[in-house]
């Protein structure tokens, strides 16, 4: 094949074009990334007055915390809770969608608008909805003798950051196995009816084997979203309370700077959520690149 | 082993696609029938209905001695091929084979020897443990085949099996497949658009068009005597000449009134006298067979595909292009005039308004 290249006679037009995304990435990826690796090596004093190096005091010192450690106990209760729960529920209904639409396409597009809900939102919603005096979800949990308050009772609080979090993956997760499960052969699922297999075992042994290099990606873009694109549903929903229960790594990082003013230690925490995120991807690659694995 | 019988079957899908209009075919035990007909006639839903994946609109099914209207395919006691195989991608060539016979709760020792006795005769045991995508497509054919066999069911469903295979393949598969049924008297329904396919696999053809039955009858049977214009067209390559004839003093003519073809033993004012290739022959010295045919034809080309020709040309007053078979190294200069003919016994006349066969 003969691909016609496409030659710009001004040489400097090129890198006008990528300049605007190059720029993007330098003031919002590459210099804040700099300046938190900066900040997690230096510690200023209480007034802001005197800035000291101090090596790797700031992560000694975070690692030695009980507070930063609780926290990344919560934020892994919270990734996996919030993962596995948008993943059960977007594949569960993505089964059910795949047997009405069999490739009616325009109704798949409306099924992604919840996902344009802004998670800030979505938090409130959620916010309102279990709020244990005016809220019709804890009304309802209530009645069923529960007694729900996630202002006061912590496993409360996590549960409804997790439940909120996870709205919001739903939809995206949705079309994602959607798409998995509309690109199984029917004669598949067909030869294992033949082969006596009812629907549950069909299911089991067919379907999801074949949706596993699916639900591995989506296994990992969830784990990241959960680690570092929830702040706002915290912030919304409980604020990383009560006392530390909510208070996930990402959120923590926000308290410590803004609120603790502890830029050294904020700046640390930064510099190890960025460790896991790279860590997240080089998997996701690895296995990626390995492509499907049957 | 079982019988099949379809009584008045149809089927109607969504949006009010008739795609099989009352179609009735007695199956007996052990045999081997062949679907055939072009690429929409509704084929693949016959077969499909018959394996229980879709859903009976009208009529009725009986595999053995049930009714299967309501049965799920699982209890049809059938197995089906699939054109694309359908080999289950993540399982090994064994768990494949396997899958049908554990679903249904068969002993281990007696699935075991029932794959690898399949696996023997298929000549597919050394590559048990390897995955479809490691397989040539030949090799994948079989282990679908093979799939099928392990579970000795009552019939066999084929639909289009062999369409994904190149030339060579799909002839030695064909022979397998022929070898196999008859080793294993397995009553079977073999769907396919490929007219040679049919002639060869089958005991007896089923040839659709358009949703209904036109013909069933034995490969030879459906050569010989075509039951309308379709048919005619459709088995045999090249095809069968049909020529559009009007009764004239004497005889049949082309609708010019020019060149008597053909006597009119039916007393028609109109029909359409078919000829196969084979049987148009040189008049020798110019004079016709005693009560057959006479055409002039012009050549156009001759076309040698190695043991034999076929010699196109037109007819004055005739749209469509003659074929004439000839010997393997047959040259005519285009333009040529020919005089051609064939014994009365080798005309076939059918109805010029349904298409149906007249002559006996
Ligand atoms: N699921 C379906 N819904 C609607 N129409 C269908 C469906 N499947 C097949 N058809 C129609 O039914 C007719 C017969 O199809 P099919 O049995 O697949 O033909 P064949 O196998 O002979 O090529 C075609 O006109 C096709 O468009
Ligand atoms: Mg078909």
């Amino acid at each position: 094949m003969q691909t016609k290249r496409i030659t710009f006679k001004a040489k400097g037009l090129p890198y006008l074009l990528v300049a605007p995304q190059l720029a993007v990435t330098l003031v919002f990826f590459i210099w804040p990334a700099s300046q938190a690796l900066y900040q997690s090596v230096l510690q200023q004093d209480a007034f802001g007055l005197r800035t000291e190096f101090v090596g790797l005091a700031n992560f000694e010192n975070l690692f030695a915390d009980p507070l930063y450690l609780a926290s990344f106990k919560v934020t892994m209760v919270f990734s996996f809770g919030t993962t596995f729960l948008s993943m059960g529920v977007a594949l569960m209904l993505a089964v059910m969608a795949d047997r009405v639409i069999k490739g009616a396409t325009g109704y798949k597009t409306f099924l992604i608008w919840p996902y344009a809900v802004a998670p800030a939102v979505a938090g409130v919603l959620w916010w309102f909805m279990f709020n244990p005096t005016i809220g019709v979800a804890a009304y309802a949990i209530r009645q069923m003798g529960y007694d729900w308050n996630h202002t006061i009772d912590g496993n409360d609080a996590l549960i409804l950051i997790i439940i909120a979090a996870a709205w919001k993956q739903i939809s995206y997760n949705f079309l994602f196995f959607l798409a998995g499960l509309q690109s199984i052969p029917r004669s598949l699922i067909e030869a294992a009816a033949i082969d006596g297999a009812s629907p549950f075992k069909r299911f089991w042994t067919i379907v999801f084997p074949l949706l596993s290099p699916t639900s591995f990606f989506l296994l990992v873009v969830n784990m990241v979203y959960a680690f570092f694109d929830t702040f706002s549903v915290v912030h919304a929903t409980t604020a990383g309370g009560p006392g530390q229960s909510t208070s996930i790594l990402v959120y923590k990082v926000w308290r410590d700077a803004f609120e603790s003013l502890d830029l050294g230690g904020s700046a640390a925490q930064s510099v190890i959520l960025m460790l896991i995120v790279i860590a997240l991807t080089v998997i996701q690659f690895r296995y990626i690149e390995r492509k499907v694995e049957y | 082993m079982a019988t099949i019988l379809l009584d008045q079957v149809r089927k109607v899908y969504a949006g009010n696609v008739e795609a099989v209009k009352g179609v009735s075919i007695d199956i007996a035990d052990g045999e081997f029938i062949v679907l055939v007909g072009p690429s929409g006639c509704g084929k693949s839903t016959l077969l499909r209905m018959i394996a229980g994946l879709e859903e009976i609109s009208g009529g009725e099914i009986h595999i053995g001695d049930r009714v299967v209207n309501n049965v799920e395919p699982a209890d049809r006691d059938i197995a089906m091929v699939f054109q694309n195989y359908a080999l289950y991608p993540h399982m090994s060539v064994y768990d494949n084979l396997a899958y049908g016979l554990r679903n249904r709760g068969v002993a281990k020792g007696e699935i075991d020897s029932r794959v690898k006795e399949a696996a023997r005769i298929l000549e597919i045991g050394t590559f048990l443990d390897r995955k479809p995508r490691q397989l040539s497509g030949g090799q994948r054919q079989r282990v679908a085949m093979g799939r099928a066999i392990v579970r000795q069911p009552a019939a066999f469903l084929f639909d289009e099996p062999l369409s994904n295979l190149d030339a060579k393949l799909r002839v030695q598969m064909r022979i397998e497949i022929k070898r196999l049924q008859k080793a294993l008297g397995t009553t079977s329904v073999y769907v396919t658009h490929d007219q040679l396919e049919a002639m060869t696999l089958a005991n007896r053809l089923v040839v659709l068009n358009h949703g209904r039955i036109e013909q069933i009858g034995t490969p030879l049977d459906v050569y010989e005597a075509p039951a309308t214009t379709f048919v005619a067209g459709f088995i045999g390559s090249p095809a069968m000449n049909l020529i559009p004839v009007k009764a004239k003093e004497g005889g049949l003519a082309l609708e010019t009134g020019e060149g008597l073809l053909a006597p009119n033993g039916h007393g028609v004012a109109q029909a359409i006298l078919g000829v196969r290739p084979e049987d148009l022959v040189l008049a020798t010295d110019g004079v016709a067979a005693p009560g057959g045919l006479s055409l002039e034809m012009t050549v156009i080309a001759v076309e040698p595909v190695g043991a034999e020709s076929y010699v196109h040309g037109t007819v004055e007053g005739l749209k469509d292009d003659i074929v004439m078979r000839a010997g393997p190294k047959t040259d005519y200069a285009p333009g040529s005039r020919l005089k051609l003919t064939a014994v009365p016994e080798k005309l076939h006349i059918f109805d010029a308004q349904t298409g149906a066969r007249l002559n006996a």
